[in-house]
């Protein structure tokens, strides 16, 4: 029977993106008639493992003292390891920066295949064929994984979370054997300093700016705004790599891939390549004096105008209507 | 330090989405008026490649594996002073089972560990963290596979290490922040762009130059890759397409700019409350 893994990492809770990761793997399971398996990297919580338990057919703990923090090469190894006594034909993992570079070496060492950025993922013949945006999103490839097991990093939030079985999966824990790999140490980890208390990609009100700001400047403006809306903030790359805001604000084809319920953007022109990072939202709003820039061709409502006669103003009536 | 940094040509990723049209039986992006570029990344990778190399010294080569076209990104390469460049020709043979002419990461990865090690002894190799055409983003991880090497993703930044001149340490972006490692070389490390590597403008006189020095050449042959290139596809691309989106966007409507800022704030706010 074809196995369909999971992967899911401990050092993070079980959140969209994860239950979008189960979700995939138990319909490709179903489709193959294979078992989903669920392949816990690190530890976690006995109410996590309960949750695990009910949605999947089996759940692998593969827990080790060098498994408590991200290490590229140990990680690496130790997912190997785990994979192998699996064996599967199929291996799903997030779009998280940890999966996308652990994704294509896991493939190769296990003499698979991986592709990357899955939109939606489907079986034909027994084997398994994907989505993905190609050419910074202007067009979007069918890539057939050929080669078993096929290594996948999907996009984890924009997948049906997966569904609660009735029966208990059997929890059983991973035999590995692993050494410290002095090649590379680990200096320091520094969390980026977040606005609110959620991550970019799990914000539901998103206010980013773009290229048309000109400067640091006028991102504090657009910071005031966002507060007043409980939003978090983003940009465009070009922002970022202009150096007014952080590149972990970064937005798109190359930056975070976010799926807000709301996304304003402003004095952004939306370029394809931003417009890959943002294709989740659920409603897109722009503010920006080129009645012809591309973000307006996929928002919901939008204003033509100079964002500096419109920031202020829109914050304040806001707080108005909020109160 | 002997640095390798490797150079993808891809069609100029700026092109109008009006202008973008797919070759449906190829299976890839038509030329059309677009021009070819060196991806964006594998410019900042040898930015960071040509600052590393004016704090610590030592050898860049360049090698790009592609088409004859791309001996315009190695060209722009040699511009901007590196040591080498190296061109690895996709010479496939004419597959019929094969549609597409794009070299999946497998075989491009092998191709650039076949050419490093026929090169020399490097301590690093750079390159982008992914193509603006393809975007896989494997390049990277499979050469460090197919070398042996430790990898190090989304490198920022590129220090050499103050105790120990063959230890680098790599500022790198992760899913939480940043990270710094200290890495023993030798390494492969992907590179993303960031404030530090925005790619310089080569000077006129070293374009005019860089035409004269020399370019060495080699194709898949002289690496005993031939069988590899023909061989079966793991991840094959079967179908592209050009997504059509429709869209409907209002534009406010209103006498005065507060009007209008109150109907955008309005409609904002019922977003907001129905979510």
């Amino acid at each position: 029977m074809p196995n369909v893994i999971s992967c899911i990492f401990g050092w993070n809770e079980l959140d969209r993106a994860a239950v979008g990761i189960l979700g995939a793997g138990q319909r490709l399971a179903k489709d193959l008639n294979g078992k989903h398996c669920v392949l816990l990297v690190g530890m976690a919580p006995a109410t996590v493992l309960d949750e695990l338990s009910y949605l999947a057919d089996s759940v692998h703990v593969a827990d080790h003292p060098l498994l408590g923090k991200y290490h590229s090469e140990t990680t690496l190894a130790g997912l190997v390891q785990a994979c192998r006594s699996i064996n599967p034909h199929i291996v799903l993992l997030g779009n998280d920066t940890y999966s996308q570079e652990l994704a294509p070496r896991l493939a190769h060492r296990l003499g698979g295949s991986a592709a990357g950025d899955a939109l939606s993922l489907r079986i034909e013949g027994g084997i398994v064929l994907i989505t993905r945006p190609v050419y910074g999103g202007k067009a979007q490839a069918t890539v057939a994984l050929r080669r078993a097991p096929a290594v996948i990093w999907i996009r984890a939030r924009a997948q049906e979370p997966a569904q609660r079985q009735d029966q208990r999966a059997e929890v059983s824990p991973v035999a590995l054997s692993l050494q410290a790999d002095e090649r590379i140490r680990i200096v320091s980890q520094q969390t980026e300093a977040r606005n609110g208390a959620v991550r970019l990609e799990d914000a539901r009100f998103i206010v980013s700016g773009g290229r048309g700001l000109g400067g640091p400047e006028p991102f504090k403006q657009l910071q005031d705004l966002a507060k007043a809306m409980g939003a978090e903030m983003a940009a465009s790359r070009a922002a970022c790599d202009a150096g007014w805001v952080p590149a972990t604000w970064q937005v798109g084809q190359t930056g975070k891939k976010v799926a807000p319920e709301l996304y304003l953007a402003i004095a952004l022109s939306g370029a394809s390549q931003h417009l890959m990072g943002i294709a989740d939202a659920k409603v897109i709003a722009a503010i920006n004096t080129d009645p012809d820039a591309p973000i307006f061709g996929h928002c919901r409502f939008g204003m033509v105008e100079d964002y500096r006669n419109v920031v202020g103003l829109l914050q304040k009536k806001l707080l108005e209507m909020r109160k | 330090m002997n640095i390798l940094v490797c150079l993808k040509q891809i069609l100029d990723p700026e092109i109008p989405p009006r202008d973008f049209r797919v070759d449906a039986e190829k299976l890839e992006a038509q030329r059309g008026a677009a021009g070819l570029v060196m991806n964006i990344f594998c410019a900042n990778a040898l930015e960071t490649a040509l600052q590393f190399r004016e704090r610590v010294g030592g050898k860049i080569t360049a090698l790009s594996f592609g088409d004859e076209t791309a001996e315009e990104v190695l060209r722009k390469a040699l511009a901007l002073r590196v040591d080498n460049a190296v061109l690895v020709t996709q010479d496939f043979p004419s597959d019929t089972e094969k549609k597409s002419r794009r070299a999946e990461p497998m075989l491009v990865s092998r191709v650039l560990a076949a050419a490093a090690r026929r090169l020399g002894d490097f301590d690093l190799i750079l390159v982008g963290r992914e193509a603006g055409d393809w975007g896989e983003g494997q390049t990277g991880g499979l050469l460090a596979e197919e070398l042996g090497w430790p990898c190090v993703s989304f490198a920022e930044q590129l220090e050499q290490s103050v105790s120990d001149p063959k230890i680098l340490q790599v500022r790198r972006q992760t899913e939480n922040g940043v990270e710094v490692l200290e890495a023993a070389s030798p390494l492969v490390v992907t590179v993303t762009n960031h404030e530090h590597n925005v790619p310089r403008i080569p000077k006129t006189r070293d374009v005019m130059m860089a035409y004269r020095q020399p370019l060495t050449r080699c194709s898949l042959a002289e690496l005993a890759l031939e069988a590899s290139a023909s061989a079966s596809v793991a991840a094959e691309v079967v179908a592209l397409t050009v997504p059509q989106k429709e869209s409907h966007c209002e534009f406010v409507a209103g006498e005065t700019l507060e009007e209008r800022v109150t109907v955008f704030a309005e409609r904002i706010i019922a977003v907001m409350r129905s979510a």
